[in-house]
């Protein structure tokens, strides 16, 4: 809400500059999104006179004007305006002149005539063209005839004001008001207030309930009232009515509607004005719509209603959504001369829901969603009905009709001063507590620290101790809170051993040579559910927002693939990266939510590291993701054997270039090149990839950490060469050596491997390096060649190996 | 010649054949042999002893003893005279472009918001925090309901939420993890102090600020007698460990359904250092997080006595902090893992 100073002024004594208004509303009571004042920028802006004008020669539209401006000798302006007239008052943008956008006036000539500047409309110097009166849309704007030529204008048309742009948060409704924000300046700085109140002279001859008759739901209007007003003049607004609005945002329309509106700025009532012989048996009923009603609204929309829509209807048919916009047939137009004034509350659900339904979100919904005064909805009423009397020499007839009415009570909270600085970590004085109570214009009985405090209606976000908690904070001021640390029992705060784990599962992986990515969980039904490690149902959104995000993830190599994607898109063609997140099982569709398994994934395209003057970049491979593998089932501990077996059941990865990985027999991941096809989808380069359940190698056991004897004596190697079919693999050919390498074999390593040339087809060459070691003697060559020689012979018999 | 001569002879000639020598091969094989080997002038000289007078011997044979130590010490001293020469050369040889690049070492980089992430975690655990992790799929009762946010409750509006059925949720807040948490804590065994980071949702268009997917991390401290003076003691420890020192915090009223007194926490801002600027609208402040003390109908949905217990909850975005920090301009840029984004940081 835009806020006047000007007009607040009017009701208490305020005299700090705005900015530190500003602040101090900010710390203290809602957010301030800004302060605007509508002059900033303006240069050399004046009142003129238009003295005459004539046809511009080379025109047909153009007029040559001599204005007074209050020099010696007129200004000639050129002006293309249509409502141009002799005699006027009007904006006149000199030489050198500042209008809206920082645009610059400058003497020129048009089609051949000089032009010492620009006759303004109320949009070309800053006044937002949305709010501009139609009136004044389309031309030139007329300043009142008192106005004194040569003066700035901004103080004739309220650009002089500076407005303060509340940003009110839902609980504070009661701030969507000029009289809301008033009484909360009179309790931050403590001032008296001086607010007015209707004096409304009831001249009509007739008693309202006599022409009108409302009947309501008060589910939906717990408050509503009317009044109706007869023989109204419609026409403009006074200017200083129609300068509170468009400087609230609002663009002036008639003294009816205007009247309203400022009404509900000032209030924070929103009222509605209907044009009672349009009115259908000249009553007014609340109810819920009936499915399949129509409703034009003001906004000119046609509105199919549904039944959980709230309107107010007449005898026939609904004539406005209630609480967010009336309708657009019964509203009030020039031609109208009996009105009828409708000041209610409703409730707060209804309307937010019927708003929503119907996309229509006005000022008036947005004050009933958060709540109004229901103690000033009559004097409201009164009050717009004063001014439409003035202004529109109407009549206003005896009574009001009231068809509901909730009488809300004030609220009585009790709590006590030692409970206040308790929570608040304060030590103030009852009196301290008993002012900032009575400032907030709280009725306030304290006896022994104990209070009694009754709120007014107009603050009904109150109603618990820890409300008022919040009054005494905010009024005392958080600066002047003290700062302490919690004083408790000491609470020893440490990873858990999961947190632990996956911190170093990070730490390796970067260690590896991988970037932490963080993608999207999620993401389209296809990628949620390629890569699978085991059966699982989808778990979509109800509502996407897009077909990229519609299914929690199932893998996280999908998302990983994504962000190779887009990197190559871009030309980065060197991609490692890894991610750590939750992929989301669900064993059968009527699971009620699905379970949340820590994953952990990683892609390599490209190098690991870059071209170098010394150093080739290599193409990724097969061994080193599996290498990365092997280091982090290594740096987490896991106990068991690591076994890699070939794997072609993932439809996504390449069916001969992809194994998976069992710790102790158990599956925990696979490893691989991603299918040729899949790449090509995603538009990659070769890419290989693994995925693992983080969370079972976390649940594993982990191996003892405990110190080996290194043997001080020295160990002996033998180096063995075969001839092998090419079938057989290095695990096979490896269990057969540590199956016959007997007691003292230590270790065995593959040095070696070679295919193709000088190797006889369906052959490969492989070498391998033997380490045996005894503990607690020195190896003895005799019993090292009769080990060797064990296992060569089995090789043999196994494979029918051929030792080179 | 006497045999002393002959030695003081054997001693010149010696050291001058050494002095001019110039390679050590020749010193080894030519010099050292001929001077001291078994054939050497020098060993004919002491075998030629015996044939002097008894009084004669030990004099001759000590001075014999001498020339050889000094040979042997110039022989030495030349070996390491021309060895360092000649590793000089070599060394001179072998100098390279230093400024030539270093080989590259593969290195992965952290994901800036997890190192955000883990800097506010390893604080609080500092302080005796628990660290916990809560479901991303939530049940509405968590995430609204049982954080003082019933069904037709406005400020669910506030959150917009991709529901998977009426009652599951992609949580919008890491809130639902208070409610988890008091439901769970026994205060027998003290007081509950927690933090919990994660990832949440909301139903929104991403763009330059807005992401569908981003983070919060929740904390949380009930116990008796908890005060907001704590909250903001609290926050401003966060504030100078995480920025530093010069960075100051302003506290403002706010709403939050779960908390009463519910405030705004705003630090001087990054960019100006509080003089005022674009970035920070002129004010000079920064809003980060959002706090308040627990409000008592939370804890009673959670069956913890609010006449018994208080406490404080805040909840702040790693991924704003981080824009903030680093100067990020878009949001988007933290999901999206363009690796040249991604290695800026370490
Ligand atoms: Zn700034």
């Amino acid at each position: 809400m835009l806020v006047s100073y000007k007009w607040l002024k009017e009701y208490l004594d305020l005299s700090v500059p705005v900015d530190q208004l500003a602040e101090k509303i900010e710390r203290t009571a809602v957010e301030v999104d800004g302060v605007v004042r509508p002059d900033a920028g303006l240069k050399k802006i004046v009142v003129g006179k238009i003295l005459s004008m004539e046809n511009h020669p080379d025109s047909d539209h153009l007029h040559v004007c001599q204005v007074d401006i209050g020099e010696d000798e007129p200004a000639q302006i050129v002006c293309g305006a249509p409502n141009v007239a002799v005699g006027k008052k009007v904006i006149v943008a000199e030489h050198g002149a500042r209008i809206a956008n920082n645009e610059k006036i400058k003497r020129s000539k048009m089609r051949g005539v000089v032009s010492n500047g620009m006759l303004c409309g109320l949009d070309e110097i800053g006044i937002d063209k949305n709010v501009v009166p139609k009136e004044w849309s389309n031309g030139i704007y007329f300043l009142p005839d008192d106005a004194k030529v040569g003066d700035d204008v901004y103080s004739y048309i309220g650009m002089d004001d500076e407005l303060i742009d509340l940003d009110v948060t839902p609980n504070r409704g009661d701030m969507l008001s000029m009289y809301g924000t008033a009484h909360e300046l009179a309790a931050i700085y403590d001032l008296p207030l001086n607010l007015d109140h209707p004096d409304l002279t009831e001249n009509g001859t007739k008693r309202t309930s006599e022409l009108i008759n409302a009947t309501v739901d008060d589910q939906i209007a717990p408050n509503f009232n009317v009044r109706v007003l007869t023989n109204v003049k419609v026409q403009s607004s006074p200017l200083w009515l129609q300068i509170r609005l468009w400087n609230a945002g609002i663009k002036p329309i008639n003294n009816v509607v205007d009247a309203t509106n400022y009404i509900m700025l000032k209030y924070g009532q929103p009222m509605h004005a209907y044009d009672y012989d349009k009115l259908s048996g000249h009553q007014l009923v609340v109810r819920q719509a009936k499915a399949g009603e129509q409703l034009k609204t003001l906004n000119e929309n046609d509105n199919e209603l549904v039944a959980d829509d709230i309107v107010v209807a007449d005898a026939d048919k609904p004539v406005a959504l209630a609480g967010v916009m009336g309708g657009f047939d019964s509203q009030v137009t020039n031609d109208t001369t009996t009105i009828v004034l409708e000041s209610a509350t409703f409730d707060s659900v209804k309307v937010r829901k019927t708003a929503q339904r119907h996309l229509i979100h006005t000022d008036a919904s947005q004050r009933f969603e958060r709540g109004v005064d229901h103690a000033s909805v009559r004097e409201a009423l009164d009050a717009a009905a004063e001014i439409i009397a003035k202004d529109g020499n109407a009549e206003v007839q005896s009574e009001i009709v009231t068809a509901s009415d909730d009488h809300l009570e004030p609220t009585v909270v009790r709590t006590s001063a030692s409970r206040i600085n308790q929570v608040l970590g304060t030590s103030l004085t009852t009196d301290e507590i008993s002012s900032i109570f009575e400032r907030l214009g709280f009725k306030v009985a304290e006896f022994n620290g104990d209070y009694t405090v009754t709120v007014p209606v107009r603050r009904w976000d109150i109603h618990i101790p820890a409300d008022l908690f919040e009054e005494v904070a905010r009024i005392y001021g958080y600066d002047n809170i003290p700062s302490t640390l919690p004083l408790s029992r000491t609470t020893v705060g440490r990873l858990t051993e999961k947190q632990s784990l996956i911190r170093k599962t990070r730490a390796v992986l970067e260690g590896a040579g991988l970037t932490h990515a963080i993608s999207y969980s999620l993401t389209s039904a296809d990628k949620a559910a390629s890569f699978m490690m085991r059966d699982s149902v989808a778990t979509e959104l109800s509502f996407p927002m897009s077909s990229d995000h519609t299914t929690l993830r199932m893998n996280l190599l999908s998302g990983l693939l994504t962000d190779v994607a887009y990197n190559q898109a871009r030309s980065v063609n060197n991609v490692a990266l890894y991610e750590q997140g939750r992929v989301f099982y669900k064993d059968a569709d009527d699971q009620v939510r699905p379970t949340e398994v820590e994953h952990v994934a990683g892609t390599i395209t490209g190098s690991l590291t870059a071209d170098a003057w010394d150093h080739r970049a290599t193409e990724p491979d097969f061994y080193q993701v599996k290498g990365i593998a092997d280091l982090l089932l290594a740096e987490l501990n896991v106990a068991g054997d690591v076994e890699y077996q070939a794997t072609d059941q993932y439809p996504d990865m390449h069916p001969g270039r992809t194994a998976n990985v069992y710790v102790h027999g158990h599956l925990v991941g696979f490893v691989g090149q991603i299918h040729p096809n899949i790449a090509k989808q995603y538009k990659i380069k070769p890419t290989y990839g693994f995925e693992f359940d983080l969370q079972k190698l976390i649940d594993m056991p982990k191996q003892d950490q405990q110190a080996k004897v290194i043997s001080k004596y020295p160990s002996v190697s033998r180096d063995i060469a075969m001839l092998v079919d090419k079938t057989v693999t290095n695990h096979q050919i490896v269990e057969v050596i540590k199956k016959r390498g007997g007691a003292f074999l230590t270790n065995v390593h593959l040095f070696d491997i070679f295919e193709g040339k000088g190797i006889p087809a369906g052959k490969k060459s492989v070498a391998y390096s033997l380490t045996y070691q005894n503990k607690h003697d020195t190896m003895v060559d005799d019993d090292v060649n009769k080990a060797f020689e064990k296992v060569t012979k089995a090789l043999q018999d196994e494979f029918n190996v051929t030792i080179r | 010649m006497s045999l002393k001569d002959e030695l003081s002879r054997i001693h010149d000639d010696g050291l001058k054949a050494i002095q001019n020598a110039t390679d050590i091969k020749t010193i080894r094989e030519n010099i050292k042999v001929k001077l001291l080997g078994k054939k050497g002038p020098i060993t004919k000289a002491l075998r030629g002893i015996k044939d002097l007078s008894v009084d004669e011997r030990p004099k001759v044979g000590s001075y014999a003893n001498k020339i050889r130590d000094d040979i042997q010490t110039a022989l030495d001293a030349k070996i390491s005279e021309l060895e360092a020469k000649k590793l000089n050369k070599q060394l001179a040889a072998e100098k390279i472009d230093v400024t030539l690049p270093g080989t590259p070492v593969a290195k992965g980089h952290p994901h800036v918001i997890q190192s955000i992430i883990d800097e506010i975690t390893d604080l609080f655990l500092g302080m005796g925090y628990e660290v916990l992790s809560g479901p991303e799929v939530e049940e509405d009762k968590y995430n609204f309901e049982m954080m003082n946010l019933p069904k037709n409750h406005p400020a669910r509006d506030m959150q917009d939420t991709f529901y998977i059925t009426d009652e599951i949720l992609m949580r919008t807040q890491t809130s639902p993890m208070q409610a988890r948490t008091l439901e769970k804590h026994d205060f027998s065994q003290g007081p509950l102090k927690m933090i919990s980071p994660g990832v949440v949702y909301r139903r929104d268009t991403d763009d330059q600020t807005h992401s569908h997917q981003f983070h919060q991390v929740e904390g949380m401290v009930v116990a008796e007698n908890i005060t907001m003076s704590d909250l903001k003691g609290t926050l401003e420890l966060l504030t100078h460990e995480l920025f530093g020192q010069k960075f100051n915090v302003r506290l403002r009223p706010s709403y939050f359904p779960f908390t009463e007194p519910s405030v705004e926490a705003d630090i001087t801002c990054f960019n100006c250092m509080g003089k005022g600027c674009n970035v920070c609208k002129g004010s000079g402040w920064i809003e980060v997080l959002g706090a308040g003390m627990i409000h008592p109908n939370v804890l009673r949905n959670a069956g913890v006595d609010p006449e018994k217990y208080t406490g404080f909850a805040f909840g702040l975005g790693p991924d704003r902090l981080a824009m903030l920090k680093y100067g990020v301009t878009d949001i988007r840029d933290f999901y999206l893992n363009d690796v040249r984004f991604l290695s800026q940081f370490n």
